[in-house]
């Protein structure tokens, strides 16, 4: 693809199911009732001037370039603000609109600087555009009267720059701000002349203001007043490809814009499904980390963990690497080796680790990132809707009347679906928010939650057995539904069960801390208020009882008939771009790809003969098992792709003797991350700029990833799987991931229908795609559940046994903040840290008080597992006795003070408790000090003696 | 391998054994037998339920305990819950993605 702006309609897409028929520039036209005239001529390929007026928010009707004659109508019409009517006739192009709109321009071009070659917009600019189209030769009025060209550029933001001389003040930033993002960040300062945009107040620039750098505002300037730093550095693009985010599970579709082999910048993809040509500071800005002086080219060797790295070529690194597996497999079995996919690789990737770990290393011995996230998705959705996936489509919240979002904070972790939300909350639609922390969709610009019920962490199934209560013993329960789409009798025994009175939220009122009429409001609003789409995260799944809570929240959209159409549903919030898609290809340890378990003679019959081996009948090791299993002796070998346990997964001490336990621990990754201090080999990865292949989001949409540019390090990632798997003796043959696509086509039923070239021309496609489902399923569960009926399931709130005592007398809760990703191993690599240099340790203040903290202090943060320290920032976000903090930096590790304790159904660690103990500190922890000098020292990578000449 | 460390295992498996066994007790004691057994046997490395096996199971809970000495004799119950059924061959619908 070329490089040209993407096409804008000017005003957004109507939908009507009333067409309109009229007459532009003597050309019938039919368009949907509602929709502008700008819009109309567009359609038909007309391009009437404008400046103000973009496709993605409303007309604004302010830049007074695009008006219009219609016969019969006095004056001349701004075409963005005026809606077509019947029979009406519109001319475009007359002499009069001419020296009007030529006057306009002039009045824009007096104030506005003449540098266009040496602009970093030129023959890139609406303005200049514009004024071509106009005509404008000449300016009457002359440069010298009051202007403002010599206002001074506001650099402090670490991607665009904002240069006040070269603004119009169209609005398009604000409203993009506002109408886009939902932040409502910038404004219009002053009045008339004196008019500025502005982000907050005068003193406030843009990195010190509420501005979230989604991008929104850049890419809707039409001049050059807001503009990438690296549009300026490196020039305007020449040629762009469309692919896939690779950060959040939301899938955001963006353009690739390069300039040679230099990516110059991602612009949001309006055709993109998930995203609708919105971004956020990740996915928009922060990829800086493909190009970081971090990043390893070179693969390399070391016999012990105590020794530097060696560089070595490919061919050594597989050969030395395949004859270690080889040695440990005939001395220890196949079931001493395993491996780790990584829900940041594509699917074809995954499915190749997950075969390379089943067919040649010859065990079950696979597991994902979904173990510590939400895999009490996987346990609760199937149990009871008997699927586990996503029930809606993003688009779906539109519909949504009553939003509940439980557990998550979208703002921060899955921003551009957080926008969709705002949108539709400032156009009515009611919220609960059921967190513990005052998240920021809480009470936010134009958004106030109807009920917020800060629970008590630990407390999630006893707050949404207590709802359910509400809503069968007040008989809001929704009767007809039930009957039709569940098991009458479960329903009774599981309604039985809530409307026991130790369900009811003013018994559980001193267990949960959530005030029992503010619950019973809530539960109320949820069952009545229309139709209730329920949004949730890892607050409910890393929990000792993740599943459990996951099957409350299927019972509550169940007993209110909330499943099976739009604007309602059960919608786990993915952590990582390619979660859902790692799943499916059989990451885990009991199950190959299209959820069929291992013991199942005929699914193992079709694999084996389709890959030529025979498998192992068992389930393997989860993530967590294998450290034990290692420590006790019979797990040897870890392959680790595009995941860093050592930081992100619990008890770091614990993974830590486990990976030292093993003899060969192979890192696949782009750096040398926190589990590379402990392998023997390391193998450098590729971003996802440099293959192709496909990510799954998290409402089942599977979506190309392109290549961009050529691999850094020589290979994709499933290039190097498969060096590893031919030089263990497998004989594969892919020369591209469309053939390993066909392979999961030919074995999955559920992706029969799925093809890598007509994935192309789809653009995308949400699974089950197949014969019955040609076109996907955007809507889970519409006619029927998945598996007949849905079923209810008692939930029993069983406490944690992590339990807050004299020792440990706080709740320690861990999430994840906006700028920053997962471990922070891209994003720490960028510019983001201008927002988020380290972890803080929020705490209330009266907690802070009571131990003589102040914001900015160091502390120690101890637990029966460990102990780390960090700053303090006191907020009261958090309630009396809850902690918070994240989990971005390797220098603080809030994993070492995380606990073992896991969902009794799947293992997914309980980050979410973990009783702590705060005090004052005057420096890092012994843990802390150790580590540091275990990682400096295991990051050494030997210099090659030069030869004598 | 040290006693120290078979002990930690030991005590994860326990835990981890009494935690499904408590979940799922609702559902009443002789049926929660059944389903924790059925939960281990489809999830549990082998090596896992080897250990378990092994083990005098003292320290579970009685329906940990019954689950085990179920598995221990061999048996492979039938899904107790739909957590257990999985796709067949050529079936599409059943999906545990987490």
């Amino acid at each position: 693809m070329g490089f040209e702006r993407q096409a804008d309609f000017g005003t957004p897409e109507v939908q009507s199911g009333e067409m309109v028929s009229l007459t532009i520039d003597g050309r019938d036209v039919s368009v949907p009732k509602g929709t502008s005239v700008m819009r109309a001529a567009a359609e038909i390929g007309g391009s009437i001037p404008k400046l103000c007026a973009t496709d993605n928010m409303a007309a604004f009707g302010s830049c007074r370039l695009c008006l219009v004659e219609i016969e019969g109508a006095r004056g001349t019409p701004a075409s963005c603000t005026t809606p077509v009517a019947p029979g009406m006739k519109v001319k475009t192009q007359t002499p009069r609109l001419e020296k009007l709109r030529k006057g306009v321009m002039e009045l824009y071009i007096s104030d506005h600087p003449l540098d266009c070659l040496t602009c970093s917009a030129n023959n890139d600019c609406e303005l200049q555009d514009q004024a071509a189209a106009v005509g404008l030769r000449d300016v009457r009025y002359g440069y010298e009267g009051d202007n403002h060209l010599g206002l001074r550029t506001d650099t402090s933001n670490p991607y665009f720059d904002f240069d006040p001389s070269k603004c119009i003040v169209c609005s398009r930033c604000v409203r993009a701000c506002d109408e886009v993002q939902g932040t409502f960040a910038l404004t219009i300062d002053g009045r008339g002349f004196a008019s500025k945009v502005s982000a907050g107040q005068a003193a406030d620039n843009f990195l010190g203001s509420e501005c979230v750098s989604c991008g929104a505002c850049v890419q809707a300037c039409p001049t050059a007043t807001l503009q990438e730093k690296s549009v300026k550095a490196i020039g305007k693009p020449e040629r762009s490809v469309v692919t896939t985010c690779a950060y959040c599970g939301v899938g955001c579709t963006f353009r690739a814009e390069m300039r040679g082999e230099q990516l110059v910048r991602m612009v949001p993809w309006k055709d993109g499904k998930a995203n609708r040509g919105h971004s956020c500071v990740k996915g928009r800005f922060a990829y800086g980390y493909a190009n970081h002086k971090d990043r390893i080219l070179n693969p390399m060797i070391r016999e012990s963990i105590d020794q530097p790295w060696r560089e070595v070529s490919w061919d050594e690194a597989i050969s030395y690497t395949a004859n270690k597996i080889n040695d440990l497999k005939a001395k220890h079995g196949a079931r001493a080796l395993g491996g780790i996919t990584s829900s940041r690789c594509t699917n074809e990737e995954t499915f190749l680790v997950q075969k390379l770990i089943r067919a040649t290393f010859g065990s079950n011995n696979t597991d994902t990132c979904a173990r510590v996230c939400h895999s009490p998705t996987g346990y609760g959705l199937k149990t009871t809707f008997g699927t586990s996936a996503g029930t809606q489509d993003f688009d779906s919240v539109m519909d949504a009347d009553v939003i509940m979002v439980i557990g998550a904070n979208p703002t921060d972790a899955h921003p551009v679906f957080a926008s969709r939300m705002k949108r539709r909350l400032r156009q009515g639609a009611k919220l609960i928010v059921v967190d513990p922390r005052r998240i920021d969709l809480v009470r936010s610009p134009h958004i106030e939650a109807q009920q917020h019920l800060p629970l008590r962490p630990g407390t999630n199934v006893a707050v949404m057995t207590s709802l359910a209560h509400v809503i069968v013993t007040e008989g809001l329960a929704d009767e007809k539904f039930i009957r039709e789409r569940c098991d009458w009798d479960e329903y009774q025994d599981w309604a039985q069960f809530v409307s026991d009175e130790r369900h009811s939220p003013e018994f559980l009122e001193a267990v949960t801390g959530v005030p029992a009429q503010d619950l019973r409001e809530a539960a109320r609003l949820y069952a009545t208020g229309g139709n209730g789409a329920i949004y949730y995260g890892l607050g409910v799944t890393e929990h000792s009882q993740g599943s459990s809570t996951v099957m409350a929240i299927a019972n509550l959209a169940m007993c209110t008939g909330n499943i099976g159409r739009r604007g309602v549903g059960v919608n786990p919030l993915r952590g990582q771009n390619n979660v859902q898609g790692s799943c499916d290809m059989g990451s885990f340890p009991h199950e190959l790809p299209g959820y069929r378990h291992i013991s199942d003679v005929a699914v193992r019959q079709l694999f084996e003969n389709d890959w030529g081996v025979t498998l192992d009948p068992e389930p393997g090791l989860r993530i967590p098992n294998m450290f034990d299993a290692a420590i006790d002796g019979t797990f040897k070998v870890l392959y680790v792709q595009g995941e860093d346990i050592l930081q992100s997964d619990p008890n770091t001490k614990h993974v830590s003797a486990g990976l030292e336990a093993m003899e060969l621990v192979i890192v696949h990754d782009l750096f040398l991350n926190e589990t590379a201090n402990y392998a023997h080999v390391f193998l450098p990865g590729s971003t996802f700029l440099e293959k192709d292949g496909t990510f799954t989001n998290a409402e089942r949409r599977i979506q190309p990833v392109r290549k961009v540019m050529d691999p850094a390090n020589g290979y994709a990632d499933w290039e190097i799987t498969q060096l590893l798997a031919n030089a263990l003796g497998a004989n594969w043959s892919y020369t591209h991931p469309s053939q390993i696509v066909d392979e999961i086509a030919r074995l999955t039923p559920s992706f029969a229908g799925l093809s890598w070239d007509d994935l192309l021309v789809r653009g995308s496609v949400q699974w089950p795609v197949n014969e019955k489902h040609p076109d996907g399923s955007p809507i889970m569960h519409v006619e029927g559940f998945a598996s007949g009926k849905g079923k209810f399931v008692v939930t029993e709130y069983i406490p944690t046994d992590e339990k807050t005592g004299p020792r440990f007398p706080l709740l320690l809760t861990t999430g994840r903040i906006l700028s920053q990703y997962n471990v922070g191993a891209q994003t720490r690599r960028t510019g983001n840290v201008a927002w988020h240099p380290e972890d803080l340790l929020e705490m209330h203040p009266t907690d802070a008080d009571n131990r003589g903290l102040k914001s900015g202090d160091w502390a120690r943060l101890a637990s029966r597992t460990g102990e780390t320290t960090l700053k303090v920032l006191v907020t009261d976000r958090v309630a009396p006795g809850v902690v918070y903090t994240t989990f971005h930096h390797p220098a603080t590790q809030a994993n070492v003070v995380t606990t073992e304790f896991s969902d009794w159904a799947t293992n997914c660690p309980e980050y979410k408790v973990t009783a702590v103990q705060i005090m004052p500190s005057n420096g890092p922890s012994e843990w802390q000090q150790d580590y540091t000098e275990l990682s400096e020292r295991s990051r050494r990578i030997a210099v090659e003696a030069e030869p004598a000449e | 391998m040290s006693a120290g460390h078979v002990s930690t295992t030991l005590a994860t498996l326990h835990r981890m054994a009494n935690d499904i066994a408590r979940n799922l007790a609702a559902m009443g004691h002789d049926k929660a037998v059944l389903a924790t057994a059925d939960h281990i046997d489809h999830f549990w490395d082998p090596r896992m339920k080897a250990a378990i096996f092994a083990d005098d199971l003292s320290a579970l809970l009685p329906i940990a305990r019954e689950a085990i000495q179920h598995l221990a004799g061999g048996a492979h119950p039938e899904p107790q819950t739909r957590a257990t059924e999985f796709n067949a061959v050529d079936e599409v619908g059943h999906s545990d993605a987490g």
